[in-house]
């Protein structure tokens, strides 16, 4: 995937205490990047990243609609996040919820949800797209970064079995 | 990773974004306090009292030189965290280069088009 990596990796930081900052540009304008972001056939072709693949993606673009995503991890288990849109500039800005369906978790009161801001900035072509995660608490944000902690052992877990295999 | 919550552990220290701030600085090399006070417009105090935590934890080291005090970032302390964080990167890594390959296909769509 080396050809596909000419944007560099996302760059992940941590604002303050509640937030995580996501930031990657991209070799696209940004209306496409934001059809891209919003378009649910689109959505369905990136969202699982290399871990499984999204079985449902659900959009409904406007605000006070509902979005969900589905996913069916490679080991088997499903993985659901939903929210609602707060705030749409086409091409521009959203801002959402973003709420892990944890199995068997009660619902989360809606002042506790995490809240996304997602902003597309052009410049000469390219686009940089900012995903800020405000989260009610530091307890949910560590958390969420540990939940991709753990997706990383499991990747590390599979490229050391692709070795494994292959020395054979 | 397991974390303690006290105020003596990396992860906290770095919490503060003007201790971020601080390490941002270090990271360009080491400078005296005076030259800290500048770039961030605190007072000298409120720029001691966070380097002080940050020497805490190990995440900042001191020596003299001459009469001067000169801070450094000591990056081993910090890898941590950014070992903490990687993960959930390269998760989003993943995520982007497979909006790469769409990104592609939209731009070559749109040039056939026009």
């Amino acid at each position: 995937m080396a050809e596909m990596t000419s944007s560099g990796s996302a760059q992940v930081t941590l604002p303050t205490d509640e937030q995580i900052l996501i930031t990657r540009e991209f070799d696209a304008p940004k209306h496409l990047v934001y059809r891209a972001w919003t378009t649910p056939e689109l959505v369905e072709r990136w969202w699982s990243g290399r871990r499984g693949r999204v079985t449902s993606a659900e959009i409904d673009l406007r605000v006070g609609g509902q979005w969900r995503y589905v996913m069916e991890a490679s080991e088997g288990f499903e993985v659901a996040f939903h929210g609602e849109f707060r705030e749409i500039v086409p091409g521009e800005r959203l801002v959402n919820t973003e709420v892990y369906e944890m199995p068997g978790a009660d619902p989360l009161p809606p002042e506790d949800e995490p809240v996304n801001t997602i902003t597309f900035t052009e410049t000469d072509g390219r686009t940089t797209l900012s995903c800020l995660m405000q989260c009610p608490s530091k307890e949910l944000r560590d958390m969420i970064i540990e939940s991709g902690m753990e997706a990383g052992m499991q990747e590390s877990m599979d490229l050391l079995e692709e070795v494994a295999v292959s020395l054979r | 990773m397991a974390r303690a919550a006290t105020t003596a552990d990396a992860f906290n220290a770095v919490a503060e974004p003007r201790r971020r701030q601080i390490l941002d600085v270090l990271a360009r090399g080491e400078r005296p306090v005076g030259d800290l006070v500048e770039e961030l417009g605190l007072a000298q105090p409120q720029v001691s009292k966070h380097l002080r935590v940050l020497r805490e934890v190990g995440a900042v080291v001191v020596r003299s030189d001459g009469r001067r005090r000169l801070y450094r970032l000591n990056g081993e302390v910090l890898k941590p965290i950014h070992d903490w964080v990687k993960g959930y990167e390269q998760f989003w890594s993943e995520r982007f280069e497979q909006l790469d390959v769409v990104l592609e296909e939209l731009k070559d769509k749109e040039q056939g088009d026009g």
